[in-house]
């Protein structure tokens, strides 16, 4: 009975000085920190997906009481967030436009093949044969390493194309790092006119093998009222600060590659009560 | 204790005796953090400072504590005390102390509190009679050899995307045979003998 009584004690103790030099030591080794870190971290939506650009969504709420980021950082939460977030700073959250991701192609079974791909349906690996599968070096390889890559199954692929679906995307920017030719952006809701091509070849060059790639003949820039969009590396590219969102460049455009991301939308979704 | 001992000590909890592979000490946090190389590689550093320090600690307080008092017994009792306090004083420590380090180690260095590994470490240290030393070598070098496995395995893992395999083995079952063929495959280091 000693024994037991006699380890008991010895653990014990040593479980107390324990206990009290990890007391001591929380004293002297305590970090001051912002209490706003953790009320901001509460109001993220803790999903640390990384959308922000930081390590997490601690990391994201330091940097935002650092003053580093945004009170609006947080794409995924959008001006919810943003409001409840710059209450805690006591700042202004500004107008925060909701973003959406979005695919610069639409080539899919308009462009050409070069072969019949059947190795790993993976765009990564794809792109390592003889420069993939497309003639087309910019276009979309339609294999999905954007939809494995988005948890929101906000993108899809149809018609061998990726195309996104604005009511899940939450902007975080996984699909953007998945696609190896850099296909997809961030963009701003909002905004309504988009040119559906990344490819920089000749125009010539380019007809041969896509039916809807830009070939850079410079009639949308006419067109535009306010001066929005210029041909550089024979591809239209639009200045969202100027563009107002008309719509004259989706109808002028002779290969119907700018397009009204409304009109689009109300297109698919025709297509998905047909089907 | 020569220095030839102290080499093959090391080269003992590296190789030969890794403790993932031959002991199949710390399989959890092997198999949960290996999922990618830069987890893996914090994961494995954590270790190592942990099982460095928790080896000297346990050290002392088996020599000084347990022995004297006659309550080997309660060694396991004890070490894991000892770890508890000592991964919690640590975190504190490098909190203040190295900011950079307690980034970089980040999460994986309050996980490794319940990390069977570093408790097997320092009841190993008590079996085999090492000196504080020797004790301490066995920690670093053990933890050494936790972070090659765990950094091996993690990039055949990546690989493993690209692999084929049946629909049935997606996931944990294909990372299981994964580490049993790495086991298989360090098994070829027991024939390694020093002088």
């Amino acid at each position: 009975m000693n024994n037991v009584i006699f380890a008991v004690v010895v653990l014990g103790v040593m479980g107390a000085v324990f206990g009290a030099l990890l007391a001591f030591a929380s004293k002297v080794f305590h970090v001051e920190q912002d209490p706003r870190i953790d009320e901001i971290l509460a109001v993220l939506p803790g999903a640390n997906c990384g959308g922000c650009g930081y390590a997490g969504c601690s990391n994201c709420a330091s940097e935002i009481v650092a003053g580093h980021a945004k009170v609006s950082a947080c794409p995924v939460g959008g001006a919810a967030v943003a409001a409840k977030v710059a209450a805690i700073m006591g700042v202004e959250a500004g107008s925060v436009d909701r973003l959406v991701a979005h695919v610069g192609c639409r080539g899919g079974e308009n462009a050409k093949r070069k072969y019949d791909y059947s190795g790993i349906q993976d765009c990564v690996a794809a792109s390592k044969v003889a420069g993939g599968p497309l003639e087309c070096t910019f276009g979309c390889l339609g294999l999905g390493s954007c939809v494995k890559a988005c948890k929101y199954n906000a993108i899809h692929v149809e018609n061998g194309v990726a195309v996104v679906h604005a009511d899940n995307c939450v902007a975080c920017g996984a699909c953007v790092a998945a696609c190896p030719r850099h296909l997809i952006s961030i963009v701003s809701e909002k905004q309504d006119v988009f040119v559906s091509c990344s490819s920089k070849l000749k125009g010539a060059e380019l007809r041969k093998i896509c039916n809807i790639g830009c070939i850079g003949c410079g009639l949308c820039t006419k067109k535009c009222p306010t001066g929005a969009i210029t041909v550089t590396d024979n591809l239209a590219s639009i200045d969202y600060s100027k563009c107002i969102n008309c719509g004259a460049c989706a109808e002028v455009c002779p290969r119907h590659l700018i397009v009204n991301a409304s009109e689009s939308k109300a297109q698919t979704v025709v297509d998905q009560q047909q089907q | 204790m020569t220095f030839t001992g102290l080499v093959s000590i090391a080269l003992g909890a590296i190789l030969i005796n890794n403790f993932i592979f031959s002991q199949f000490l710390g399989i959890c946090p092997f198999m949960g953090v290996s999922k990618k190389m830069d987890t893996a590689t914090g994961m494995g550093l954590a270790v190592i400072f942990v099982m460095g320090l928790a080896s000297a600690l346990c050290y002392l307080v088996n020599r000084f504590i347990l022995t004297k008092l006659g309550l080997e017994y309660l060694q396991t009792l004890a070490y894991i005390l000892v770890i508890a306090a000592l991964v919690q004083f640590v975190e504190m420590f490098l909190k203040k102390g190295m900011p950079a380090l307690y980034q970089a180690l980040g999460i994986y260095l309050p996980l490794i509190t319940t990390n069977c590994a570093v408790l097997g470490v320092v009841l190993l240290n008590t079996q085999y009679n090492y000196n504080f030393i020797e004790s301490l070598i066995y920690g670093i070098t053990g933890g050494v050899g936790f972070l090659v496995a765990i950094v091996l395995f993690a990039s055949i893992r990546e690989h493993l995307v690209f692999a084929e395999y049946p629909k049935s083995f997606e996931g944990f079952p294909i990372a299981l045979v994964t580490a049993g063929l790495l086991a298989l495959s360090f098994m070829g280091f027991s024939g390694l003998k020093i002088w």
